[in-house]
């Protein structure tokens, strides 16, 4: 829970370069967008890098790996303390965008299952990239270098279902149904991966 | 001696790599069931790499290895859980205290709280560590961090100790203490579901060898 107060620093000053940057007092639509998943997604990269740092330290990974535990329940459990720790840090900061630039609010219970299909997505990725990265001494660099390219497909998901819950004359769910579909079949791909290879990933 | 026939761990030609690096060579051991073996040779002879093998932390390069009757690498899950492995790393984490990473220990094996309560209690009192257990790991000396890790290493009653230089940091009345819980297989104060087998790396050939019901010499990049 160390880098939560961190995520939520983070994201909280990038709204505020966010409004003077564009000297905005209100956004909508793709530029909303745009904002709020440009900061969730760096947010969460300062929590993915220390997903397993708890391990690393006085060698606890090897505790992890002696256990006789199920390698896809490790998984599991790793990636739900991810997926939980986004969502307590967007309950904290999605609201504070919500004062910031957002005149009309009643699109913020959709972008709820939003946030919660991609959670998904960034938890499994996060939980892969940061088990592969943390033996590595340059594992601050690899996690953003390997996880960024990957998560691309998420971002377009994301953002573009966002979008039309952020217009200014009130949320429309033009397409939501499908881009809810795509961060679903985000969602169940890297699952599965997660499922088949962590095994290996824990092995030396 | 050992307590039973049944082979413990079996290892032909035995080879490990780090890159173009070799870390260990052609080793070769038959250690019967209930037997202790010291591990013995100087820094660099691949020491830790045998015993990281023998817990399936590390795969093999080379050779045949049977611990338990689990082929490795490809039965090491079979294997985990009958393991007790003390490293050069106590395998804690810094943020919780003593008991609650025994108690997390606990259930990451599966064992139920009223046992492993009372086995919490009981290592702890062996090792003199009862009240200081309720202080935070990263608050404890070298030596107290050792003693928590040599309860987490038996706490779930393995059948194999793998111990990696476990006087590490431990005072005279530590190591006497220890004795208990990592000692000979005939002086342990528990008892697993089978005969313990134990098999320990030492810088001090003389107590090892008095300790010991086989020696393994390993010399650095010689077969042994």
């Amino acid at each position: 829970m160390r880098s939560l107060p961190a995520m939520v620093l983070f994201a909280v000053t990038t709204f505020i370069i966010f409004r003077f940057g564009l000297d905005r007092t209100a956004l909508s639509g793709s530029l909303a967008s745009g904002v709020i998943w440009t900061t969730l997604l760096f947010a969460a990269v300062l929590g993915i890098n220390r997903i397993f740092l708890p391990e690393r330290e006085e060698g606890g990974f090897d505790a992890f790996r002696l256990a006789p535990v199920d390698r896809p329940v490790l998984f599991a459990a790793k990636a739900a303390v991810l997926f939980l720790y986004l969502v307590v840090l967007e309950a904290i900061v999605v609201p504070v965008f919500a004062v910031f630039f957002l005149p009309e609010w009643s699109g913020l219970l959709p972008l709820a299952v939003i946030l919660l299909a991609t959670n998904i997505g960034f938890a499994a990725l996060g939980t892969l990239i940061s088990s592969m990265a943390v033996n590595s001494r340059a594992r601050d660099l690899l996690v953003p270098l390997l996880l960024l390219p990957l998560v691309v497909p998420l971002m377009i998901a994301a953002t573009g279902a966002t979008a039309p819950l952020l217009d200014a004359g009130g949320p429309s769910f033009d397409k939501f149904g499908t881009w809810l579909l795509v961060l679903g079949l985000y969602d169940g791909v890297f699952c599965l991966v997660g499922y088949a290879v962590f095994d290996f990933l824990l092995e030396d | 001696m050992a307590e039973g026939s049944e082979r413990a761990i079996w290892l032909r030609d035995l080879g490990r790599d780090y890159g173009d690096r070799s870390a260990l060579a052609g080793v070769d051991l038959d250690l019967p069931t209930g037997a202790s073996l010291a591990v013995l040779g100087p820094n660099g002879s691949g020491k830790s790499t045998l015993l990281r093998v023998l817990a399936t932390l590390l795969r093999p390069s080379r050779g045949e290895v049977s611990v338990l009757g689990a082929d490795l690498p490809r039965d090491a899950w079979k294997l985990r859980g009958k393991v007790g492995y003390l490293g050069h790393e106590p395998l804690l984490y810094e943020d919780l205290t003593g008991r609650e990473n025994l108690e997390f220990q606990a259930r990451l094996y599966g064992i139920p709280d009223d046992e492993a309560s009372g086995r919490i209690d009981a290592d702890l009192e062996r090792l003199g560590m009862r009240r200081r257990a309720e202080y935070r790991v990263s608050d404890y000396s070298a030596g107290m961090k050792q003693r928590i890790a040599i309860c987490r290493a038996v706490l779930h009653r393995p059948s194999l100790l793998l111990l990696d230089e476990p006087d590490s940091n431990l005072d005279p009345e530590g190591r006497e203490a220890a004795r208990s819980l990592i000692g000979r297989p005939a002086d342990l104060g528990w008892r697993a579901e089978s005969p313990v087998t134990r098999v320990a790396v030492s810088h001090d050939p003389g107590k090892a060898r008095a300790e010991a019901d086989q020696v393994l010499e390993l010399e650095i990049g010689v077969a042994p």
